[in-house]
């Protein structure tokens, strides 16, 4: 039997203003599976983000998160994605400790998580520093940190392994790659990588769906062809 | 694994007016025994940036004893009492709030703080709650020293008689300005125009509780000695407070709608 599906859009658009962000966007994700999407620059790839995040609502079609429809239960889908954005989401004069009890509170996580996962990043060290005083590469770790504090069945991922050296990027790999075991929407610009850890692949272009696909289906050179 | 997909649907904090009552969350693997109130938690927070890196506060203070020297020197005497001191002084405060409205969300913006916050599973009221809490304390704090520095800068009479009704006027003035300073902060954080629409907005917004708040003060101060609170115009502060405070409840919701 096929797993439920965690996300689900048909012909979902969003626009700024009278610009299409998005326009008749559909996929479906089943549970536990990594969808990657693909893109230029200014394609959609994090307004689809925040549209499955609940932080904008789609201007049309129909959407469906862990099986809440949006923008209707929106509030019931809150709380249980985990989303790394582009911006760290943290507070900059605000240690990363400090950072994460404050979600952990704001999510009912006790205090012993954030401890956990600040052993788990070797940002143990660094706790205590105004998170303005660190590198990108270990804000993106305490960014890591906070987007799976609550055990989110979903992860929304914004090119996740931005900043991140090598080692960093294999030391968040079982919170927030495929052994997390969790539902994944990933973005990504590198075709090879990025169908190595996908299950499907989509592919935006100005807001519009290019490419959608079972991963195993997709060669690299169609997925390089969106950029042209 | 602790990191095993959590299959349990958390549905703990539904907005007011959700059709669903909220559930209490269940089979969370690192669920903490004593939760902190979502609203205690943000103004922990606030309280916690502003000792940081104190901002508001220090401008606040700055522009009221400033504006006091200012009309000093303006006013070309060196004491004022009555309406004329009630004025001065609830219009000096009124203004530095502007200052502290305006930074109100200003942490939230920087690396996307608020999408954190509006990420989480608590419903947003808890956010006005906790803004305005925080602006009422950094206003309550700001007058413990302005009301001193305007007791001796400009102020005829003596103030010690007048301080325990001038403390009721200021605090229901306060609740006035934290609740219409924390709606308009939000109406206007997310517009790039949002040093402009605090005062365009607020101010006019504020005019009511100005002159309530004038009006109850004057006798306090005037020059022949505090005299006694002038019930009816408390009684106008007040019903401001609790009028703004239950539209601020009813609109913030929607005030934080992308």
């Amino acid at each position: 039997m096929d797993a439920p599906a965690a996300i689900e859009l048909r012909g979902v658009a969003r626009r700024y203003g009278e610009r299409h962000a998005l326009f008749d966007v559909s996929v479906e994700v089943p549970t536990g599976q990594t969808l990657v999407v693909f893109g230029p620059n200014g394609a959609g790839k994090s307004t689809l983000l925040r549209v499955l995040a609940t932080l904008l609502r789609p201007h049309g079609g129909e959407a469906r998160v862990l099986g809440e429809p949006l923008p209707e239960r929106e509030w019931a889908v809150r709380g249980r994605v985990g989303l790394l954005a582009h911006e760290s989401l943290l507070y900059r004069d605000l240690s990363a400790r400090e950072n994460l009890r404050f979600h952990a509170r704001l999510h009912r996580v006790g205090e012993a998580r954030v401890e956990e996962l600040l052993e788990r990043m070797r940002l143990a060290g660094r706790a205590d520093d105004p998170v303005r005083t660190l590198s990108r590469g270990l804000l993106q770790r305490v960014a890591v940190c906070r987007a799976v504090l609550h055990d989110p069945p979903l992860l929304l991922l914004d090119e996740p392994r931005a900043n991140l050296d090598p080692a960093a990027a294999e030391l968040i790999e079982p919170l927030i790659g495929r052994a997390s075991g969790r539902t994944r929407v990933v973005t990504s610009h590198d075709p090879a990588g990025g169908l190595a850890e996908a299950d499907l692949a989509l592919g935006l272009r100005d807001g519009r769906v290019a490419l959608s696909a079972p991963a195993g289906e997709v060669d690299a050179a169609a997925v390089e062809e969106l950029y042209r | 694994m602790s990191e095993a997909p959590q299959t349990e649907p958390r549905t703990d904090a539904a907005p007011r007016g959700a059709s669903d009552p909220p559930v209490p969350p269940a089979g969370r693997a690192h669920a903490t025994a004593r939760p902190m109130r979502p609203s205690m938690a943000l103004l922990r927070k606030d309280l916690l940036l502003e000792r940081r890196t104190p901002e508001a506060v220090p401008a606040m203070l700055l522009f009221s004893v400033t504006t006091f020297v200012l009309f000093h020197f303006g006013l070309g005497r060196d004491e004022v009492s009555g309406q004329l001191a009630a004025g001065v002084l609830m219009v000096t405060l009124l203004f530095a709030a502007i200052l502290g409205i305006n930074r109100l969300f200003v942490s939230e913006q920087e690396e996307g703080g608020f999408d954190g916050v509006l990420l989480a599973p608590i419903d947003r009221t808890a956010l006005f709650v906790a803004k305005a809490a925080a602006l009422f304390l950094f206003l309550t704090l700001v007058e413990v020293v302005t009301v001193s520095a305007f007791a001796i800068l400009l102020l005829g009479p003596s103030p010690w008689p007048a301080l325990p009704g001038l403390a009721v006027v200021l605090a229901l003035l306060n609740l006035a300005l934290a609740v219409v300073g924390t709606l308009v902060s939000a109406l206007a954080i997310r517009t790039r125009a949002r040093d402009l629409i605090v005062p365009i907005v607020a101010l006019p917004m504020l005019v009511p509780a100005l002159i309530a708040a004038a009006r109850a003060a004057a006798p306090l101060l005037a020059a022949r000695g505090a005299g006694a609170l002038p019930t009816k115009w408390l009684a106008v502060l007040a019903l401001y407070d609790l009028v703004f405070g239950l539209l601020a409840y009813a609109v913030f919701d929607f005030l934080l709608e992308d």
